[in-house]
């Protein structure tokens, strides 16, 4: 009896994978838990393991193609201990996707349940409870569409919270709105190719990233400013320690994790500023999770430094050497990803002196540190030659205003400034 | 922390605020030399002497009207009734006297009063020791009504309640005195008087109570995790004044809302919270709201059987929860 493996939900937000290779080739005997292909989703790599052990009857996608999540990749033909009941095995099958979290599963298996149950009494079906009507309307939903799992084939809050997350209705109409909203940006302004023109394919990451930025950019409104710190006590204490670091350490001491401190450091006295858009509230974040931009050639990633604001200038500098060693390697994993609630930028590092950062969605806002330029300042009524450094602060105008967004401004300026060669590290 | 019984969580709140502020002072029957029918007041008579621990005739009214008239003057009393059946007698006092001296006086004298009372069955206490009294006092504008469930919310709750500047009415379950155990800190410490707490958080079902039938809440849910329904539990804390905002939070988790109380149905405080849910929050829930509470008879029986039958307990609670789970 074969039973079709559909592709495995490998994290929060993704709803499609790359099947870059194939680890068994049909007839291949396979184990419980064995990995059957390496799959490229939006920024994970993962293997996609066997639910169940058997012989790999065929692959019904082929390396290279990109699946959604719970469309069937491949089919296993079961150890051939159990052959009876050939229906209902494919259906289990179908009602539980294998890596779910096991909370999923079990609603899932509610929902089969239910349905099937309701077959008898369906009296309720259009018994629609306040909290129903308003979901369905804000989400344009179709009652009629949806299987209800409550008494009487009650559609329940619930059930509306299952279809809004599994991204809306099911139904072809729904599925190609999805679909162009989703391409809008490749597809509305496609131009002619002309001769010699060459044209790249878009990998999974690019099109992440843009999906990501436009729909920041959309539905964020940002807000932007600037201000310019002195860092001249900063520069000659680098300059003073980074050798000894060097040696000591076994990595460079850069500016980011001054940087980054600065920032923590001011986070904690703003509590507003590391919060995150929660659509009819705002939250708050306990933790401290900075994301830090890190780029490669052809790509953006923004792994995260969790509980920045439990390390020294030392830790961060590690945990920033770690996560782009990581990034340079391919083996950030999704918890590398998650949970970041404020992004330092290191726009500096290109030579910019001024961006404007576009807000990692949800937080509330992003700094870009940029190029540590000497310039003839007046100071003291004399001109002097100071290093100066613009940081660039685009914010949630949803969330903050330019008030606090300016006090943590300056409080991160006076941070920076605060450094001398003697300061300790 | 130091894991203490609920009674002597009321003890640690009594004994600390009568170090802390020489005004405060319990009087009530056989608070003195007995140190309480329940042993609230255990040791307190030791250390402060009969004159900050005043044993009172069988006399609620007065109890009650002393209290009342010392405070006025600036004392702080803590008047126990010796059961809160027996605050009938004092009803008068505390409604007409004690809840509008603020109001009627413009301002000028206030009762910064606590009348304490154990209530509630369980305890083979029948008609007169097993009565829940707070829907008789819900309705009085002018006093406060705390109810707390857990040692840690007694001992912040009762203390509050002795800082406050107005008549707190401070009801105890007898049956949760020693039965329900939980840490507290050893330094000084409030919680405040009108703040609802969510004691577990869930996604299915909002419960939403206060007292005893809070802890079948809990164990209620707890069991009914393992049959995958997750329950949102909200313990009230104090029902006068009332955490509305806490109410509509934990009615938008779920949709779906019971109401736990062990007064009896008609008239009691569960019909309030339904009320307030379903005029500030009826587009958002998922299922009609339900109550369940004790029976509208006239009393606790003695009969061990029929009390049980009375009485709230964790299987009734999960019965309800599961038939909301699946509405």
């Amino acid at each position: 009896m074969a039973t079709d493996i559909t592709m495995p939900q490998l994290g929060e937000s993704v709803t499609e994978g790359t099947i870059t290779k194939w680890i068994k080739a049909p007839g291949d005997p396979i184990a419980k838990y064995e990995p059957l292909c390496e799959v490229a989703t939006d920024k994970v790599n993962a293997e996609v393991p066997a639910t169940m052990s058997g012989i790999m009857k065929d692959h019904i996608a082929s390396e290279g193609e990109t699946v959604a999540v719970g469309e069937t990749i491949c089919r296993i033909d079961e150890a051939s201990t159990e052959g009876n009941e050939p229906t209902s095995a494919v259906q289990e099958n179908k009602a539980t996707p294998e890596v779910k979290t096991s909370k999923e599963g079990k609603e899932e298996n509610k929902t089969s349940a239910g349905t099937s149950e309701a077959d008898g009494d369906r009296s309720m079906k259009r018994r629609y409870s306040p909290a129903v009507l308003q979901l369905a309307e804000e989400n344009n939903i179709d009652l009629e569409q949806v299987d209800g799992t409550g008494r009487g084939g009650r559609i329940t809050r619930k059930d509306i919270q299952r279809v809004i997350q599994s991204g809306g209705m099911t139904s072809p109409k729904d599925l190609s709105t999805a679909e162009t909203s989703v391409q809008a940006p490749s597809q509305a302004q496609a131009p002619g190719l002309e001769l010699g023109d060459k044209e790249i394919p878009l990998s999974s990451v690019r099109k992440t990233i843009a999906q990501r930025m436009v729909q920041s950019k959309h539905e964020v409104p940002h807000a932007w400013m600037m201000v310019q710190a002195d860092v001249s006590g900063l520069v000659k204490l680098r300059q003073k320690l980074k050798d000894d670091f060097k040696q000591q350490e076994g990595i460079n001491l850069t500016y980011m994790p001054f940087f980054v401190k600065a920032v923590v450091d001011s986070l904690k006295e703003f509590p507003k500023v590391n919060a995150v858009w929660g659509g009819d509230k705002i939250i708050l974040k306990r933790r401290i999770n900075i994301s830090v931009a890190v780029a490669t050639e052809d790509a953006l990633y923004v792994p995260v430094i969790k509980d920045a604001d439990e390390k020294s200038i030392l830790g961060i500098a590690k945990a920033v050497h770690n996560l782009a060693e990581k990034t340079r390697m391919g083996k950030l994993t999704m918890e590398d990803f998650s949970d970041g609630t404020f992004t330092v930028n290191n726009t500096g590092s290109f030579g910019s002196i001024a961006s404007q950062p576009i807000i990692n969605q949800p937080q509330a806002a992003i700094i870009s540190m940029e190029s540590i330029v000497k310039q003839p300042v007046i100071k003291d009524d004399m001109i002097a030659i100071r290093d100066l450094v613009n940081l660039c602060l685009s914010l949630d105008h949803r969330i903050l205003d330019g008030l606090v967004a300016g006090r943590f401004l300056a409080r991160v300026k006076e941070r920076l400034e605060a450094y001398t060669p003697e300061s300790a590290i | 922390m130091p894991v203490i019984s609920y009674i002597d969580a009321v003890t640690q709140a009594l004994q600390e605020e009568m170090q802390r502020d020489e005004k405060v002072f319990v009087l009530g029957e056989d608070v003195g030399v007995r140190g309480g029918v329940f042993r609230a007041t255990d040791g307190l008579y030791k250390e402060f002497g009969a004159e900050r621990v005043i044993d009172t005739p069988l006399t609620e009214s007065a109890i009650a009207g002393v209290a009342i008239g010392a405070s006025v003057y600036g004392m702080r009393p803590v008047a126990e009734m010796q059961f809160a059946d027996f605050i009938m007698p004092a009803y008068n006092q505390i409604v007409s006297e004690a809840a509008k001296m603020r109001y009627r006086s413009n301002n000028t004298w206030y009762c910064p009063l606590v009348i304490r009372a154990p209530y509630g069955g369980g305890v083979h206490g029948a008609l007169y020791h097993s009565q829940s009294v707070e829907k008789l006092f819900a309705g009085v504008p002018g006093l406060k009504i705390v109810m707390p469930s857990t040692p840690y919310d007694v001992k912040g709750l009762l203390k509050s309640a002795i800082r406050d500047e107005d008549p707190v009415l401070f009801l105890e379950h007898k049956r949760c005195y020693r039965l329900i155990k939980g840490e507290v800190p050893t330094e000084d410490y409030t919680v405040p008087i009108g703040e609802a707490e969510v004691k577990r958080e869930g996604d299915d079902v909002t419960v939403i109570s206060y007292g005893l039938t809070l802890h079948f809440a809990l164990k209620a849910a707890e069991e009914l995790e393992k049959e995958g329904i997750s329950v949102h539990v909200l313990d009230l804390r104090t029902i006068i004044p009332l955490d509305k905002e806490a109410i509509l939070e934990a009615t938008v988790k779920t949709g779906k809302v019971l109401i736990v109380h062990e007064d009896n149905l008609t008239g009691g405080f569960g019909g309030e919270v339904s009320a307030l849910i379903s005029e500030n929050a009826f587009f958002e829930l998922d299922a009609p709201i339900r109550r369940l509470a004790g029976p509208d008879v006239p009393a606790m029986p003695y009969s061990p059987p029929l009390e049980k039958e009375f009485m709230l307990n964790p299987e009734k609670v999960k019965t309800a929860i599961r038939e909301l789970a699946e509405f």
